[in-house]
């Protein structure tokens, strides 16, 4: 005799323990460490090889930066709250917080635009300089991975108003919880190296 | 009790599309999760385009047959060679050691399916839109011309106008996608789906190495998409990173690009001594000699590869000290790799073997290999390789490599798991004659390069001039290719024959060690019955004779769990092509490919893996 039936989603037995998804987001951070390791290494590479201005130090506003940084490590903080709710099945609190990781992802993004648009109107441009190349190749490919995190957290926000989050989805709010910690990782990473650096004499 | 497969109906349609159900038919293979099936169509299509990089490799030979021909025009052989070594890389080997990790891993370690059914699928379909991407160059103005290393400045905008490079990129783009899903799906099943009782130091020792080339890939590939995408960068939008009138350095692209190259050779060798590492004990029978050290070996070169890329680029005036530096990292990795060959020695020591075919190609694997392995250490002496650079005993040495050592163990593999996956056997007789044909061509194609590179032939010539004194051993070459290219197409038709009338076989034609051979030939969509649980390090040999080695799950723990079918996957694949195509012919396009992954990407989070229960 057979029947077949379809089951609800669960967690399957690991060898390790760890879920799949999880270890999964652990080995794909590993490798996206190398995508931002390559684009830091191409820019100490290029680093004061420009032929014409302007140069970081004519553009760079330290206090600017600072506060967009200050405003995304705050993000991760949020982010460790609004997991924390769902884990004890907050759910008006899980809300909550990670809205206000969205803000506070989003407002970073607005200060990168702010920033690339101050820039541009500085006269360094993607195609005008060794500088100009790298400073927008390798800050843009961490706006990206931001506007994702971002899409990704609205995904999430929108769903809950669904009634779709609940404590047994905890783990996919955890998985991006990962994935924003790590953005906001190689941002220190990004305002060490180029920005601070600079500063340096 | 029987156990019958049957496909659940998804219990509630929230959205406005079902989920696909079939199992038959063109639309089941094109929604299928089944990693069997995902196995079989990554082996076809790999199959397929090593026909089409065999017939780039035998115009090449053609046209260098004797001197001053003009079979082909210099442009075009640029573009065959770029895209033969494109195409056998990315598209041949790679892919094939995919299809054996997809269809045998879950088996290996007593799984049901990969972690990922969906995305193993994913993993398939844009390496399918690679190769298309590729491959739809050649009838759209051109293909790259400038090497599958795409030195900075051949591949300017400057010099080289026309889509043909920019196909190459995003082509290669496309294809590391598919390299890192894959290679995230094995890490994840590797290490989370093995049986219980299989510690990590019970793993069969392919499986360990596609979880160390997993390692690899995701680690590597990085390097060669930001290599990528300055450089499609510098093409389409007018940056400068490899412009030298710019202050850009084009020797950045070379460290770039071999920091992910070298690597790129373990990623192709490593799967291959994982093959011939469960080959020589079951035909030996004997167990595998020095299992730990075999292990870490692998892992020792997996690491050193990431240490020893300069060697590339011994000739760019790095200095004495990188020189020197990275000879003696080149040299280091001979050590790890004597400990294999070492190791294989120690297995066949003393044992009862058995000469069937796939050991026949196992042993061809060994001495072919380590030819290749010692024109390597010729090369890693940095003095001497600036002879040998550029010239065609470079061309030996990396064939003695890919195809002494890659395709030798995939046809190995092949043999090996063939009654496996089809349930019939390939002809002992047939197999054992095409062996030798395939050996003596391949012999007769590349061992005569050593004497052409050492007499001072550079790499990439379209065409010579008689007094060179090269036409003996290039016409030697070019009869082997084509000898070497019949063994191969007998080799196929021997494979279609035996799946139509091979003799038909058990659950283990050839007493083997390793879990696959314990359920049927081919195996039942769920795998294995019962998931099996095991105690020791070829559990099922041990079994065989006698031990308390394997048992079976209890049933309410191994209930069974499959993957639904979904379009997700081939959908989104769809999505990054259009896209790919856009960004060289139009806007509009870009757009509609990007939507239609986007949409992909949420269908797929929303419908849930949606698996089913068969009782």
């Amino acid at each position: 005799m057979s029947q077949a039936v379809a089951v609800e989603h669960h967690e399957a037995w690991t060898s390790t323990g760890l879920p799949h998804r999880k270890l999964m987001m652990w080995a794909f951070l590993g490798s996206d460490c190398m995508f931002f390791g390559t684009l830091l290494a191409t820019y100490l590479i290029y680093h004061g090889r420009s032929l014409q201005g302007p140069y970081p130090l004519d553009v760079f506003s330290l206090e600017l930066t600072t506060l967009s940084t200050f405003v995304l490590l705050m993000s991760s903080l949020t982010m460790v709250l609004t997991l924390g709710a769902i884990q004890r099945d907050r759910r008006r609190a899980f809300r909550f917080w990670n809205l206000m990781t969205i803000l506070f992802g989003s407002t970073f993004l607005g200060f990168q635009v702010y920033e690339f648009a101050h820039f541009a109107h500085e006269g360094l441009s993607l195609q005008g300089s060794l500088f100009g190349s790298t400073f927008f190749t390798l800050t843009g490919m961490h706006g990206i991975h931001v506007t994702i995190g971002v899409i990704w957290l609205m995904s999430i926000q929108l769903y809950s108003l669904r009634g779709g989050v609940t404590v047994e989805r905890a783990l996919d709010v955890e998985i991006a919880g990962l994935y924003w910690h790590f953005v906001d990782i190689v941002w220190i990473a990004i305002f060490t190296v180029v920005y601070l650096m600079e500063f340096i004499t | 009790m029987a156990i019958a497969h049957e496909v659940a109906q998804p219990r509630s349609r929230r959205y406005w599309w079902s989920r696909p159900t079939h199992t038959t038919g063109w639309l089941g293979w094109f929604t299928t999760v089944d990693h069997k099936r995902i196995g079989i169509l990554y082996g076809i299509t790999a199959f397929a385009f090593l026909i089409v990089g065999g017939v780039e490799a035998l115009l090449i030979r053609l046209q260098l047959a004797g001197p001053d021909l003009h079979i082909v025009g210099a442009e075009t052989y640029n573009q065959l060679f770029t895209m033969h070594a494109t195409t056998m890389i990315f598209l041949a080997v790679m892919p094939m050691f995919a299809a054996f990790a997809n269809y045998m891993i879950p088996l290996l370690i007593g799984a049901r399916d990969v972690a990922f059914p969906r995305l193993n699928a994913f993993g398939y379909f844009t390496f399918l839109a690679g190769g298309i991407l590729l491959n739809s160059s050649w009838f759209l103005g051109g293909a790259s011309n400038a090497g599958w290393f795409a030195y900075a400045n051949l591949t300017s905008r400057q010099f080289n106008p026309g889509f043909g490079v920019d196909f190459w990129i995003l082509g290669l783009q496309i294809l590391g996608i598919s390299s890192t899903t894959g290679a995230l799906n094995f890490f994840v099943t590797i290490l989370n789906m093995r049986a219980p009782g299989m510690a990590m130091m019970r793993l069969p020792i392919f499986a360990w190495m596609m979880l160390i080339t997993s390692v690899l890939i995701l680690l590597a590939f990085p390097v060669i998409t930001i290599a990528l995408l300055l450089l499609l960068l510098d093409r389409m939008v007018g940056t400068t990173f490899f412009e030298v009138a710019s202050g850009g350095m084009p020797i950045l692209w070379q460290h770039l690009f071999w920091v992910f190259g070298h690597p790129e050779v373990y990623i192709i060798i490593l799967p291959g001594m994982g093959v011939i590492s469960e080959i020589l004990p079951a035909f030996s029978r004997k167990p595998l000699f020095g299992y730990p050290l075999m292990v870490f070996s692998g892992a020792a070169i997996g690491f050193l590869g990431f240490t020893v890329w300069s060697h590339h680029m011994f000739t760019t005036g790095l200095g004495p000290m990188a020189n020197a530096a990275f000879a003696l990292t080149t040299m280091a990795i001979a050590v790890p790799t004597g400990i294999k060959i070492f190791n294989w020695i120690g297995t066949l020591w003393g044992g009862s073997i058995r000469l069937r075919v796939p050991m026949l190609y196992a042993l061809g694997f060994i001495s072919m290999f380590l030819i290749g392995g010692f024109s390597g250490i010729m090369h890693a002496a940095a003095a001497a390789d600036t002879q040998q650079h550029d010239s065609y005993f470079v061309v030996a040495h990396f064939h003695y490599v890919m195809i002494g050592g890659a395709l030798f163990a995939l046809l190995a593999g092949m043999t090996y798991w063939f009654p496996k996956i089809t349930g019939r056997m390939m002809s002992e007789a047939r197999g054992r004659r095409i062996f030798w044909l395939f050996f003596g061509g391949f012999n007769l194609t590349f061992f005569p390069m050593h004497f052409l590179g050492l007499d001072g032939m550079p790499r990439r010539i379209y065409t010579y001039s008689a007094e060179m004194g090269w036409q003996f051993w290039n016409l030697a070459a070019t009869i082997g290719a084509f000898v070497l290219a019949a063994s191969l197409l007998l080799y196929i038709i021997e494979l279609c024959r035996a799946l139509r009338s091979g003799a038909p076989v058990g659950n283990d034609p050839w007493d083997a060690r390793t879990l696959e051979w314990s359920t049927t030939s081919p195996p039942p969509v769920y795998n294995f019955e019962r998931l099996p649980a095991v105690s020791s390090l070829d559990a099922f040999w041990e079994a065989k004779q006698g031990a308390d080695t394997l048992s079976d799950m209890p049933e309410h723990e191994a209930g069974m769990h499959l993957p639904q079918p979904s379009y997700f996957p081939a959908l989104c694949t769809l999505g990054i092509l259009l896209g790919a195509y856009g960004l060289l012919y139009s806007g509009i396009l870009a757009m509609v490919g990007l939507l239609l992954a986007v949409f992909s990407i949420y269908g797929w989070a929303f419908e849930g893996v949606g698996q089913e229960e068969l009782v």
